[in-house]
């Protein structure tokens, strides 16, 4: 039988999977990835946790930020395109210049 | 009225803004000196007018506004114009007017003119402040005031350099400023706290307050005020052993000498004195009095034995400025205010001529002070003459001049309380100051012109200058003569003392033998130092050698065992503090200062640009964060 553990073990693992993706990737596509993966972990553990109370709002919440991520993608895209034109490259160490 | 005590006290100080002000980085502007000149004449005649008005209808208090309103505290900008307050006005506008106008002709080849009448008008506002104001807060505004612009004036010339105390006893005019205003420090610190032990006991620092509440105060508190207050007229009236700034502050501009260290702001101790007579007469702290009296005669002949050898001319004039000072103490501590009050006016005006005059021969001698280099200069300047000789006079106190009157009811006074002790030494410091004045008088202007072969050109001041001076000259002539009526004006406000029958019976003797030994001393520095060819003063070296000579001549070592005893001793205290200050007090800040500074240096490289560190050390302070609260969680 599939229990709230089982969720909540899933999307903490998909948590962690795009943490490190954050801590670890070198390339600003690639973080948007992991930063995406954990929204939709936490998204996971709502819509569970949402089901196991009975409670409607979890899901809810699940559904706001499913449509504050759609439009973070709309914004961030467009950015990254700025900055591939710029810099012909989307490497964090390529477009580092603000060192103190 | 009202506006005329304004008019009084406030045209100074519009003086002085007006030269500060607008003339402060200009050469100089004649219009300063006259402007100056005039608003000082201004204040003069309010003054008088008050005079008049108080005479008529009594005293003036007018308040201006509240200064501090603070719970129980209530100190208001009060003036009081009194008959005391009133007579100290009349004579400090009036010597003052006289000052700028001398300062103008003495001053003329400054570069500084400017800059030194904004000083000498801020100082008569300050003095003006002191002795109008209706309580001790305002009091002591003015007495500090005063003592400021006695600093700037004193260290008037303060680029000239150092020199050793063998070369000049007072070293330089910064010194000697600096010296004036330390010691006049030490004094405040007495003033202030009998200024607050007035007001813890009697909740309140104006005068008709204080003096009502002082009869219900136990008998300690009464002698710790009378002490505390005393300690700061020593200070300001430059009294054993605080007296040494007195002569070393000479080294300020001739002016500012006549006005503030010989007529004005050195009397504030006897005003002080004077004008907390309700105290000092009290039957608790007659003791106090007592020993203002002893010292006060103490100082006169200590002072008057130090003028005997001296050979500054100015440094003459001040020592006995300092024995005078004495006499009115004397007055003040036997409890007759009203004769120290008439000393006091008498001693500005001869006082401020004497040195208006020494001032005449030092420009004259391109600011040469040596007397033993002058001699015979009568002929060239025959008015700085008459007036120093009349000066001279005056404070020898010679029949019919002002300094026979209230030097003579000074001495009586001391006989009249049968204090024989102080009479004595009054008497003798009497025939004593008539030697040393005329030994100054004939040692410039008698005898042979030693001042010739050392290529002098000595000329007299211009005319308008003696011309202004000669209100003084009147004055120290003929003040003495309205004794009785001064007295009539004057014992409405102060106690009056009379002389008992036996006194008044002896008075004629007591007063030719000071005047007997006057005439000796004259006599005696006649003979020694105006004779002329054959009879010509010569110096006796061997006389110079002894013990006692060169004990009076180096001020009986005092300033000396005040070097080595005090300033020494402080001076390495100072720098073994200053290096522990070093160590403990700045380390401690500099240690806090650098830490910060290391730890900012450091963790500078965590910003190097790159997101994706930033991320990590984000990450990493989240884990931290998240661990924090476990942990807080786990420890309940």
């Amino acid at each position: 039988m599939i229990g709230i553990s089982h969720y909540l073990i899933l999307s903490g693992l998909l948590f962690s999977i795009g943490f490190i993706g954050v801590l670890r990737r070198r390339n600003l596509l690639m973080l948007f990835f992991a930063t995406e993966v954990m929204l939709n972990a936490v998204n996971i553990a709502f819509a569970a946790i949402g089901s196991y109370y009975g409670d409607l709002s979890g899901q809810m919440f699940a559904f706001f930020v499913i449509a504050v991520a759609a439009s973070e993608v709309a914004v961030g895209l467009g950015l990254l395109i700025v900055l591939y034109k710029k810099y012909g490259s989307l490497d964090l160490e390529v477009i580092a210049n603000m060192k103190g | 009225m009202e506006s005329l005590v304004y008019i009084a006290l406030f045209a100074p100080l519009v003086g002085s803004l007006f030269a500060g002000l607008f003339f402060a980085r200009s050469p100089k502007n004649i219009l300063v000196g006259i402007v100056t000149s005039a608003l000082i004449g201004v204040s003069f005649i309010a003054s008088a007018a008050l005079a008049v008005h108080v005479a008529e209808f009594g005293a003036v208090q007018v308040t201006m506004m509240n200064w501090i309103d603070a719970g129980d505290l209530s100190i208001p900008f009060g003036f009081l114009v009194d008959e005391i307050s009133v007579t100290m006005m009349v004579v400090v506008t009036l010597v003052s007017t006289i000052v700028h106008i001398y300062s103008n002709g003495y001053m003329d080849h400054d570069k500084s003119f400017n800059r030194f009448f904004s000083y000498l008008s801020a100082f008569v506002f300050s003095m003006m402040v002191l002795v109008m104001s209706d309580n001790f807060a305002g009091l002591f505004i003015g007495w500090e005031g005063v003592g400021v612009c006695s600093w700037l004036l004193v260290g008037f010339w303060y680029h000239k350099e150092d020199k050793t105390f063998e070369e000049n006893p007072s070293i330089s005019p910064s010194w000697a400023a600096n010296e004036a205003f330390i010691m006049n420090r030490i004094a405040d610190l007495g003033m202030l706290v009998g200024i607050f032990l007035i007001y813890w006991n009697t909740g309140s620092l104006q005068y008709d307050v204080v003096f009502d509440a002082l009869p219900q105060l136990a008998d300690g508190i009464l002698v710790a005020i009378a002490i505390a207050l005393f300690i700061g007229a020593m200070g300001k009236s430059a009294q054993f052993p605080l007296h040494t700034w007195l002569t070393d502050a000479m080294e300020g501009p001739t002016p500012v000498s006549a006005l503030i260290h010989a007529a004005t702001m050195v009397t504030a101790g006897v005003f002080l004195i004077i004008r907390a007579n309700p105290l000092y007469s009290m039957d608790a702290v007659a003791g106090v009095s007592m020993f203002i009296a002893a010292l006060g005669a103490f100082v006169a002949f200590y002072a008057a034995s130090m003028a005997l050898s001296a050979r500054d001319i100015k440094r003459i004039v001040a020592l006995s400025t300092l024995s005078q000072l004495g006499y009115m103490f004397v007055a003040a501590g036997l409890g007759a205010y009203w004769i120290a009050l008439f000393h006091l006016a008498a001693h500005a005006f001869f006082k401020a001529l004497l040195f208006l005059g020494a001032g005449n021969v030092m420009h004259a001698m391109d600011d040469e002070l040596d007397i033993f280099k002058m001699g015979g200069m009568r002929k060239a300047m025959m008015g700085s003459y008459i007036y120093m000789g009349i000066a001279s006079v005056a404070l020898a106190g010679l029949p019919f001049f002002a300094g026979f009157y209230s030097k003579d009811a000074i001495i009586e006074t001391a006989f009249n309380e049968g204090t024989f002790i102080i009479w004595g030494i009054l008497v003798i410091t009497a025939g004593m100051t008539a030697f040393y004045s005329f030994r100054q008088v004939f040692f410039t202007f008698h005898g042979e012109e030693r001042y010739k072969p050392l290529g002098f050109h000595p000329h007299d001041m211009y005319k308008y200058v003696l011309i202004a001076m000669a209100p003084l000259a009147l004055l120290a002539i003929s003040f003495g003569w309205f004794m009785g009526s001064f007295q009539e004006f004057i014992t409405k406000a102060l106690p009056n003392y009379e002389m008992s029958h036996t006194t008044h019976h002896w008075a004629w003797l007591l007063a030719s033998i000071v005047v007997a030994l006057a005439v000796t001393g004259i006599v005696i520095a006649y003979k020694k130092y105006a004779g002329k060819g054959a009879k010509a003063w010569k110096r006796d070296e061997e006389f110079e050698q002894s013990f006692i000579y060169r004990l009076v001549a180096n001020q009986y070592y005092v300033p000396k065992f005040y070097d080595e005893y005090i300033v020494q001793p402080y001076t390495i205290a100072s720098e073994k503090f200053w290096k522990l200050d070093m160590k403990v007090v700045d380390g401690t800040v500099d240690f806090i200062g650098k830490a910060l500074y290391k730890s900012g240096d450091v963790s500078r490289g965590m910003q190097n640009g790159n997101l994706s560190s930033y991320l990590n050390w984000m990450g990493v302070g989240t884990l931290l964060l998240i661990l924090a609260a476990a942990v807080a969680v786990v420890m309940g």
